[in-house]
């Protein structure tokens, strides 16, 4: 601040005008700074990953890390090309025994080879949408539920207070056996461990979504109830009109802190249940052991970062395109 | 003139961790069609709670409120209330205020036009025609009261009851809506209940003032006549001899009969805050 500060005085000396000077202020503090800040982490992340040794070879700095990231995305498009070779040669294969013999009926056998770094990153991020949508699905409604009425609270509140608490991790087993008690089907056509996952996810979802979506409602201007209730509005139209309007704030708050825990949860859920994922990635990575793991697991790490950073700014754009009160969305 | 409204030996007694408290004790007042009516009284005499038990909000402990011979037993737009603080849903324009009301109340029974024709009516009545489709947060406090004005209107209520109406409002835009409402008055004629603690308002506004005592067990004190001619003029009526006596009568009332003594605490804090002010002035 006062850098920048001091800066513009300077700036002002040279004879620019005062508007262009608050202009170059603001680009100061929105965009040099923080650039500044990222500079210094890493400049201190270089030096401090130069002096850690461990049994697998000095700790990856950003040099590292990025050189890491290149060849993840390399090896993804190796794979890519395998596998369309392998196609394209099953293919040609199938083609030669139904010239030899008419009668035979081709069989396609789909490709088994290694999942890269980017599909780990695309079933993470399917896992945590569909556990996140499953449990809006749930919570949502049952927070106006318990929200408008006090003897649901009433019941509801002790569930709640108890589970919250909770690790979802502590539930993964429970779920894994659960799921592969009543999911029991030969071919299953979405994989038990993406269940497992995606229930997990969505255990640790529900709480916060819940409790926020309910209190946004118990807490809706008594004055505003009060014209509903001169009105005579049905209770359909009460929540459509009333209740969901007041409480939006609220019921994306609880989203955004529950999309935040899950992410969090579900890589920790895939590196213990060697669920396909970023979690599994870092897991296996960490069992590699080689002299590229530690840098590749540090990839991983900022990867993760970002996508929980994009995931947080886009249920922000989200409640401002849904919400009435704009501002509501940049607190 | 026929009765419309009786409220009839009502007790309002809300139950509390300490004990029951009755706030208000054996209220009966008879109202005509077309009169308007102020109730005034110091605040916490439990005025509002009336209101709220016509309005159906509150259910009364004891004894009961009948509209039209029929007994009053929960809120309908037959009874619109104005809020004190407007209560206009903040996420919809002025118009889409008036039009969930118009919408809810008439439902099919107007087609799409008469229902436009009927909120843009309203809203040209309390003279906010030119600002229907802005916001609440758009629009000043005296505006959005207006708003509130024309949304109860627009139920065509029997009777149209007005919860401090003015009360948050400074005095000069207070003035504009009281002679506003007496405009709207004058062409409509609807019966209203309005709770005041504005002692002027109340005497150029109202038929007859229920002045109430003190709670808790509150009750009603006196009930004064206004005879004074309409269309009221506020700068006429200020130099007018039975004006000055009505008003006299309703002061009388307030702060001799019924003079709230404040606890000392209270006095002390509000001469505290004068205190600070000052520091902060200079």
């Amino acid at each position: 601040m006062k850098a920048a500060t001091s800066l513009t005085t300077k700036l002002n000396m040279t004879g620019m005008s005062p508007k262009m000077s608050g202009l170059i202020a603001g680009s100061l503090q929105n965009l040099v700074i923080p650039l500044a800040g990222i500079v210094f982490f890493l400049a201190f992340w270089s030096v401090a990953a130069s002096n850690i040794n461990t049994s697998l070879g000095k700790f990856p700095g950003p040099n590292a890390v990025w050189t890491q990231l290149n060849s993840l995305y390399v090896e993804h498009n190796e794979e890519r090309t395998k596998e369309q070779a392998f196609y394209e040669r099953q293919k040609k294969r199938n083609a030669e025994r139904v010239a030899q013999d008419p009668d035979y009926v081709p069989k396609i056998r789909s490709y088994t080879g290694k999942e890269t770094f980017l599909d780990q990153i695309v079933t993470s991020l399917l896992t945590v949408m569909s556990g996140f949508l499953l449990a809006a699905v749930i919570a949502i409604p049952l927070g106006i539920a318990i929200g408008l009425s006090k003897t649901l609270n009433t019941a509801f509140n002790p569930v709640i207070q108890i589970f919250k608490p909770v690790s979802p991790l502590a539930w993964l087993p429970l779920v894994t056996m659960v799921v592969s008690a009543l999911y029991a089907t030969p071919d299953p056509v979405i994989p038990k461990s993406f269940l497992n996952s995606m229930i997990t996810v969505t255990l640790c979802c529900l709480w916060p979504m819940v409790i926020n979506t309910s209190v946004g409602v118990a807490s809706i201007n008594s004055d505003l109830v009060n014209v509903s209730r001169v009105l005579r509005l049905p209770a359909l139209k009460h929540i459509q009109k009333i209740v969901l309007p007041a409480s939006i704030p609220m019921i994306f708050t609880g989203m955004r802190t529950s999309l935040g825990i899950a992410w969090m949860v579900l890589i920790a859920a895939e590196m213990l249940a060697q669920n396909p994922g970023l979690g599994k990635f870092v897991w296996d990575e960490f069992q590699n052991g080689s002299s590229d793991s530690l840098g590749r697991i540090m990839a991983a790490v900022v990867v993760i970062g970002a996508i929980g950073f994009f995931l947080d700014r886009s249920m922000l754009q989200i409640q401002k395109f849904v919400s009435w009160d704009k501002t509501s969305a940049s607190r | 003139m026929s009765e419309l409204l009786n409220i009839s030996g009502v007790d309002m007694i809300f139950p509390t961790p300490k004990g029951d408290f009755t706030a208000l004790t054996d209220i009966n007042l008879k109202i005509s069609k077309g009169e308007f009516v102020s109730l005034i009284g110091h605040s916490g005499c439990g005025k509002s709670t009336v209101l709220n038990i016509v309005a159906g909000l509150h259910q009364a402990t004891i004894g009961g409120v009948i509209l039209n011979g029929k007994e009053v037993s929960e809120p309908g737009p037959e009874r619109a209330v104005v809020f004190q603080n407007h209560s206009l849903l903040p996420w919809l324009s002025a118009y889409e205020n008036v039009e969930l009301a118009v919408k809810q109340v008439f439902g099919k029974s107007k087609s799409k036009a008469d229902t436009k024709d009927w909120i843009e009516h309203n809203l040209r009545l309390v003279h906010m025609d030119h600002a229907m489709h802005k916001r609440p947060d758009e629009l000043s406090g005296g505006m959005k009261q207006r708003v509130g004005i024309a949304r109860a209107l627009a139920m065509q209520p029997e009777i149209l009851l007005m919860d401090e109406p003015f009360g948050a409002l400074d005095a000069l835009t207070r003035s504009h809506m009281q002679d506003s409402l007496m405009e709207i008055q004058n062409e409509l004629n609807n019966t209203v209940i309005m709770i005041t603690h504005d002692v002027d308002e109340a005497v150029l506004l109202s038929d007859r003032i229920v002045m109430m005592t003190n709670g808790p067990a509150a009750t009603i004190g006196e009930i004064l006549e206004i005879n004074l001619e309409r269309p009221r003029d506020r700068i006429s009526l200020a130099s007018d001899v039975e004006y000055t006596k009505l008003r006299q009568a309703v002061l009388t009332f307030l702060y001799e009969k019924q003079r709230k003594v404040e606890p000392i605490n209270s006095i002390k804090k509000s001469s505290d805050v004068v205190h600070n002010s000052k520091n902060e002035a200079a």
